[in-house]
């Protein structure tokens, strides 16, 4: 903390404050945590990104459990049984949620009115969390990991990533999939949830009349 | 997990649609016909208003 002159309040200067005044003022709370959407946010289709965030705590709290307890568990013990199987229709239900939500975002062209790092950070989410379920399926420790590693392997040798991305290690493999790419893709969605408060949920298109379209920066 | 357990039998190859180029297993194509129902569904359903503010 630096040291206050005469002239400025205490605490005024330091980076604390500086950085709280710069947080606060982007992200009001009751703009970070609404109580109350605009009118157009009442559609279904809306519903996916949440959906697609709840699915991702529930793969997260999965896969740590699995990672705690180790592949024999989940080959062998039926809680082990069922929590693999939680880890993987989390999975499809994450991936299935987010697709229907892209869908829903690109037919409303998301990435008007400012938010074109929200649609951004969307598809490098996506791209992320294709990753993660690649290397998820090479560390199952069964005959499928197996054989998608070796049909894999030819693929990535041929564009040269071979040497730094092995898919036959599984200690790598397991490392990408359970600590880089869940890191990666948590900081990601967590940008891409505070990119939606600072600029609103996107609206639909104005209707086509006449009279010039309203503003569309959605006021959360 | 013994085989009576399942509920599908999965003892058997996978079921392909082959169609020119394109060649796609039958439980992909489930997957995505549900995927594009659902989002018909949220497009024309309607969604539940709640209370209103005064």
């Amino acid at each position: 903390m630096t040291a206050t002159t005469p002239s400025s309040p205490p605490g005024e200067r330091s980076w604390t404050a500086r950085t709280r005044k710069r947080a606060v003022g982007a992200f009001p709370p009751d703009q970070l945590l609404p109580d109350r959407q605009p009118v157009y946010v009442a559609s279904w289709i809306y519903v996916f990104g949440v959906l697609t965030i709840s699915a991702l705590l529930v793969v997260l709290a999965s896969g740590g459990i699995l990672a705690l307890k180790g592949p024999t568990w989940w080959h062998t013990s039926w809680v082990g049984h069922y929590v693999n199987s939680l880890h993987l229709w989390s999975v499809e239900l994450f991936m299935a949620f987010m697709v229907i939500h892209l869908w829903g975002k690109f037919f409303m062209a998301a990435w008007r009115g400012r938010r074109a790092m929200t649609w951004i950070t969307g598809a490098i989410a996506f791209l992320a969390s294709i990753g993660t379920a690649f290397t998820g399926y090479l560390v199952q420790q069964n005959f499928d990991s197996q054989w998608i590693s070796t049909q894999a392997k030819d693929g990535l040798n041929s564009v040269g990533i071979g040497a730094y991305f092995n898919v036959l290690d599984f200690g790598q493999m397991l490392l990408w999939h359970i600590v880089v790419l869940p890191l990666a893709l948590g900081v990601i969605v967590l940008v891409h949830v505070l990119l939606v408060r600072l600029r609103g949920v996107v609206p639909p298109y104005p209707a086509r009349t006449a009279e010039p379209p309203p503003a569309d920066r959605g006021t959360p | 997990m013994s085989r009576e357990l399942l509920a599908v039998s999965l003892n058997h190859p996978g079921h392909y649609v082959h169609w020119g180029v394109i060649q796609i297993s039958v439980a992909n194509l489930v997957v995505i016909g549900l995927m594009i129902a659902l989002f018909a569904l949220a497009i024309f359903l309607p969604f539940p208003q709640g209370r209103r503010e005064p």
